[in-house]
C-alpha cells in the first residue's frame, strides 16, 4: 500500500511535467502578442522590444521553457502582466471562496443524491423511481446559469431568504458565509445531484441482484438493512469514482456560478485572465487545476482499497 | 444412506402440497403442483436437470422468490405445521435462519465481499436474538469451531476472498445452522467445489444434521451425491414431480421413464474398453513445459507462483488424452500454453514436428489453424450479436477461404454436429446449452484442426446433454481422425472419453497412463484420493445396481 502510494506520487511528476509543457506551448503558439497588448495601441517598436526583453519573450522558446520550469520548481508562477502582482498571490486570494464553494457543493450533492438514488433503486419501477429519474434529467439538462437566476428570483428577490449576490469568507463567521454560499452551492450542485443519484441507482440495482443480497434475505435481515448494510457498501467504488470525476468537472461549473453570484473566486480570475491574455495567470491556473485533478484521482484510487478489501495494491 | 426413518406418526418438518408458481405477467407455469414432505432428521434429495424447478421450489419455501418475476399461484407450504404461503413478510423474516435456513451453490458470490465473514455470521444473531456483543462473538466462534474451521480468530476477521472455497462453504453452513433451524435447504452446495472438498462438506452437513437432528432438503443434479447422502429422492422435470421414493428404490427400480433416462445418462467411473493405438503419428508433443507467474514489487522481493512445472505428454492422431485435476492443479494453464493463448515460461510444444513454443505471433499464425479450442461455457464463448454461420465462417475466412465457400462449409458442419442446416442463420441465444456446445464444436472443426483442446467442454451441461456431446466428440474423432486434449475435473467424464489420462496436482503431473490403468488401478496416492472422493462410486447408475467391487 505504502509502496503503491509512493509509486503513484512519483508517477504524478512526469504527468505534471507534460501538462507544464503543453500549457507553455499552447500559449506560445496561439496568435496574439502579449507585449503588444501590454504596450497598448500607441506603442513604438522600441517600446515593444523593451517589453519583450523584460518578459524574456525575445529568447528562443526552449530557453523560455527552461527559465519557466526553473521558476516553477521554486514555486514562482511569475507575475501578472496586467496587475503586476505575483500569480501565487492572485491565486491565494481567490482560492478560498472557490474551494469552500466546491467542498460545500460536493457535500450537499452527496447528501441529496445518494438517498435519492437509494430510494429510486429500492422503489424500482414505481412512480417514485420515475420521479427521481425525471429530476435527474432536469438537473443534467437545465443550464447552470438558468438554475442560478431562478434560485435568485425565488429565494433572494421574492422570499428574501438569502442575499442576491456576494460572498463572505468563512473566517468572518459561519452565519454570513452560509447565508451567501447556500444559493451558489445549490445551483452548482444540481448537475452533480443528477450524476451521483443516477450512478447510485444504477449500481444499487446491479448489486441488488447479487447472490449475497439473497443470502442476507435468507438470514431474515430486514429490507432496510439489506439495502444500507449490504447493498450500498458494495456500490461505494462506482459512486466514489463519479464523485471524483465530478469534483474535477466542478471547475467549469464554478466559472459560471461565480459570475452569476458575483463571487471573487478562481472562476472569475480565469475569465478575466483569458480576456486580458494575461499569460502567467492562465498558465498558473491551468497548472493548479491539473494538479487538483491529479491529486483527486490519486485520492480516489487510494480510497478504493479502503472501501473494497479485495482491492489491494 | 442412513437408517430408514420411521414414518407416519411424526408430523413432517416441511410439507409442500400442490405448490404452483407462475410468471405473473404471462401466467406461464414454472412449478406445476409440487408435493413433498420431509420428516425430522431426514435428507430429501431434489434431483433434476437445469430448468426443472428445483431451485424455484426451495426459494418459494423460503419466501425468497424474486418479486415481480415469480409468484406463488397456489398450494401450500407448511413448516412444522405453520402455513408459509400468504404469511406476512415480517413472519417469514422471523422464520428464516431461525427455523429454516439455506445454503447456496457458489459460496464466493453468496457472501458479502466487503464484510468480514465473522460479522456476516454474527448478523444472524443480531437479527434474531438479543445478546451482548461479547456473547455474540463467543457464539459465532463456537459455531465456527463446530464446522471445523482452522484459526477461527483469524478467519473471523477475514474477507470471503481470503478463504478457500471449502472454507467459504463452511462459513455458509455455520451461518445457516447457528440458530439450530429445523430445516436446512441446501441448493447445490457442493457443485462449485472440488471433489475432495465436496466430500468434506457433505460429511460436515451429515455430521451437523446428526448432531442437531436437522432435516435437509438437498438440491442437486449429481446422482453420485444422491446415492451417497439421500434418504429419499424426489425427481423433478419441467416443473413437475416425476417420481419420489426411498433412494434405494429410485436407484434400483425407477418406475418412470424419465428417471430411467436420467440415471442411464450418468457416465460410469469404469473406464471404457481401451482402443488399439493403431497410429504411431504424434500430433502434439509437450515436454518439460513450465509456466511461472512472477509478481514484481518495487520494494519487496519478487514473488513467483508456479502454475505448471515439468509437464510432458504426447498425443497421437485420433486419440484422446485427458488432463484431470482439481481447481488450481494447472490443467487449464497447460491447455492455454498449448494453445499459445499464454506464453510458457520454458519447455517445448511441438505440433507434429514443428516447435511452436517460441514462435512469434506472426510466425505462429499458420499453426493456429491446426489446434482449436472448445471452452466450458457455450453461453459466453459465442458472440451473441453474430449469427452462427458468421461465427463459424470467421476463422476460415481469416485464413483466406472465400466467404461464400466458408458459409457453405458452415452449413455442412451443422449437419456434421447434428443440427439442421438452417441453424446458421440463427443467433446463439436461440439455442439450448447443448446445441450451443455443438455449435462451438462446429466452429472449432471449421478450421480442420489436427488437435482439439476441450477445456471442461461438457461441465456446464446436464448429464443427458453431456452424454450426447461426448458421443458427438467420439463420433467425430472416428470419422475425422482428430486428436483431443480433454481437460476435465470430472473423473466420470474422463473415464468415458479418454484413451490416456494425465492426473495433475499443484502444477505437476502425479500420474500418467492409459485410462484403464489410472482410473481402475491408480498408483499415486493423490489419484486414489480423487477416486475415493468421487460421489456415488459404489453405484453403477446405468445398470441400476451397486458395483460389486468398489474402486
Amino acid at each position: 500500500m505504502l509502496a503503491y502510494t509512493l509509486r503513484r506520487i512519483l508517477a504524478a511528476i512526469p504527468v505534471m511535467g507534460v501538462v507544464a509543457l503543453f500549457v507553455f506551448l499552447l500559449l506560445r503558439l496561439t496568435p496574439g502578442d502579449p507585449a503588444a497588448i501590454i504596450a497598448g495601441d500607441t506603442a513604438t517598436p522600441a517600446q515593444l522590444e523593451a517589453i519583450r526583453t523584460s518578459l524574456g519573450l525575445d529568447k528562443p522558446i526552449p530557453v523560455q521553457f527552461a527559465t519557466w520550469i526553473g521558476q516553477l520548481a521554486q514555486g514562482d508562477l511569475g507575475t501578472s502582466l496586467i496587475s503586476k502582482t505575483p500569480v501565487t498571490t492572485l491565486i491565494g486570494q481567490r482560492l478560498g471562496p472557490t474551494l469552500s464553494l466546491a467542498l460545500i457543493t460536493m457535500v450537499l450533492s452527496i447528501l441529496i443524491a445518494v438517498p435519492m438514488g437509494v430510494l429510486a433503486a429500492w422503489k424500482h419501477g414505481t412512480l417514485i423511481d420515475s420521479l427521481v429519474m425525471a429530476l435527474c434529467v432536469l438537473g443534467f439538462s437545465v443550464p447552470v446559469f438558468v438554475i442560478g437566476y431562478l434560485l435568485i428570483q425565488v429565494f433572494a428577490i421574492q422570499l428574501r431568504w438569502f442575499p442576491v449576490q456576494g460572498f463572505s469568507s468563512i473566517v468572518n463567521g459561519l452565519g454570513p458565509f452560509s447565508q451567501r454560499a447556500t444559493l451558489p452551492a445549490f445551483t452548482l450542485a444540481s448537475i452533480y445531484v443528477a450524476l451521483i443519484a443516477r450512478m447510485t441507482r444504477a449500481s444499487l440495482l446491479d448489486v441488488l441482484g447479487e447472490d449475497y443480497i439473497r443470502t442476507a434475505r435468507a438470514k431474515g435481515v430486514a429490507e432496510r438493512k439489506v439495502l444500507f448494510r449490504h447493498a450500498l457498501r458494495n456500490c461505494a467504488v462506482p459512486i466514489l469514482t463519479v464523485i471524483g470525476t465530478g469534483f474535477a468537472l466542478l471547475i467549469s461549473g464554478v466559472v459560471v456560478t461565480e459570475s452569476v453570484f458575483n463571487i471573487p473566486g478562481l472562476g472569475r480570475l480565469i475569465v478575466d485572465a483569458v480576456l486580458a491574455r494575461d499569460y502567467p495567470v492562465i498558465q498558473g491556473l491551468i497548472l493548479l487545476t491539473s494538479g487538483i485533478y491529479v491529486l483527486i484521482n490519486l485520492l480516489v484510487d487510494l480510497s478504493y482499497s479502503l472501501l473494497d478489501p479485495r482491492i489491494r495494491y | 444412506m442412513s437408517d430408514p426413518v420411521t414414518r407416519d406418526p411424526v408430523t413432517p418438518v416441511l410439507a409442500v402440497t400442490d405448490l404452483r408458481v407462475h410468471l405473473p405477467a404471462s401466467r406461464i407455469q414454472v412449478l406445476d403442483g409440487i408435493s413433498l414432505d420431509i420428516l425430522p432428521g431426514e435428507t430429501l434429495c431434489l434431483v433434476g436437470e437445469s430448468g426443472s424447478g428445483k431451485s424455484v421450489t426451495s426459494l418459494a419455501t423460503m419466501g425468497l422468490l424474486p418479486k415481480k418475476a415469480l409468484a406463488i399461484a397456489g398450494g401450500s407450504v407448511r413448516l412444522e405445521g405453520e402455513e408459509l404461503v400468504g404469511a406476512s413478510d415480517a413472519r417469514l423474516r422471523a422464520l428464516r435462519a431461525s427455523r429454516m435456513a439455506m445454503i447456496f451453490q457458489e459460496p464466493m458470490t453468496a457472501l458479502n465481499p466487503v464484510m468480514p465473514v465473522g460479522r456476516q455470521i454474527e448478523e444472524v444473531l443480531k437479527t434474531h436474538m438479543h445478546l451482548s456483543a461479547r456473547e455474540r462473538r463467543e457464539k459465532v466462534l463456537a459455531m465456527m469451531e463446530q464446522v471445523h474451521l482452522p484459526n477461527i480468530e483469524r478467519v473471523y476477521g477475514s474477507y470471503p476472498h481470503q478463504l478457500s472455497g471449502g472454507q467459504r462453504q463452511r462459513i455458509m453452513i455455520a451461518m445457516a445452522l447457528i440458530l439450530d433451524p429445523k430445516l436446512l435447504i441446501a441448493d447445490e452446495p457442493t457443485t462449485a467445489l472440488d471433489v475432495t472438498t465436496q466430500k468434506q462438506i457433505l460429511k460436515l452437513i451429515k455430521e451437523m444434521q446428526e448432531r442437531m437432528r436437522t432435516s435437509v432438503l438437498f438440491i442437486t443434479h449429481d446422482m453420485g451425491v444422491v446415492a451417497d447422502i439421500a434418504d429419499r429422492v424426489c425427481v423433478m422435470h419441467h416443473g413437475q414431480m416425476v417420481e419420489t421414493g426411498a433412494v434405494a428404490d429410485i436407484l434400483r427400480s425407477p418406475r418412470e421413464d424419465y428417471t430411467r433416462r436420467l440415471l442411464s445418462a450418468v457416465p460410469s467411473l469404469t473406464p471404457r474398453p481401451p482402443r488399439p493405438d493403431a497410429t504411431r503419428e504424434k500430433v502434439l508433443t509437450v515436454s518439460e513445459l513450465a509456466k511461472t507467474y512472477a509478481q514484481r514489487s518495487l520494494f519487496g522481493p519478487k514473488r513467483e507462483t508456479v502454475a505448471a512445472e515439468e509437464v510432458s505428454f504426447t498425443l497421437g492422431r485420433g486419440r484422446t488424452l485427458g488432463i484431470v485435476g482439481e481447481s488450481g492443479s494447472g490443467k487449464s494453464t497447460v491447455a492455454r500454453c498449448v494453445m499459445r493463448l499464454i506464453d510458457p515460461t520454458s519447455g517445448s510444444i511441438r505440433l507434429g514436428t514443428q516447435e511452436v513454443s517460441d514462435l512469434s505471433p506472426a510466425t505462429l499464425r499458420p499453426f493456429r489453424k491446426r489446434i482449436q479450442m472448445i471452452f466450458q461455457d457455450p453461453y459466453r464463448s459465442l458472440n451473441p450479436r453474430i449469427n452462427v454461420g458468421e461465427s463459424i465462417a470467421e476463422g476460415p475466412c481469416n485464413f483466406g477461404l472465400p466467404k461464400a465457400q466458408a458459409l457453405r462449409r458452415a452449413r455442412e458442419l451443422m449437419t456434421l454436429v447434428g443440427l439442421p442446416e438452417d441453424a446458421v442463420e440463427r443467433f446463439p441465444h436461440q439455442f439450448s446449452g447443448g446445441q450451443r456446445q455443438r455449435i462451438a464444436i462446429a466452429r472449432a472443426l471449421a478450421m480442420e484442426p489436427d488437435v482439439l483442446v476441450a477445456d471442461e467442454a461438457v461441465s456446464a451441461l446436464d448429464v443427458s446433454v453431456q452424454a450426447q456431446v461426448l458421443d458427438l466428440l467420439a463420433d467425430l474423432q472416428t470419422r475425422l481422425g482428430i486428436a483431443i486434449l480433454f481437460i476435465t475435473h470430472d473423473l466420470r467424464v474422463a473415464a468415458q472419453i479418454c484413451d490416456d489420462v494425465v492426473v495433475m496436482h499443484k502444477g505437476r503431473i502425479v500420474e500418467h497412463g492409459t485410462a484403464e490403468d489410472v482410473l481402475a488401478r491408480p498408483r499415486a496416492d493423490y489419484t486414489r484420493d480423487l477416486l475415493a472422493a468421487a460421489p456415488g462410486r459404489h453405484w453403477d447408475f446405468a445398470n441400476f445396481r451397486p458395483l460389486e467391487t468398489a474402486v
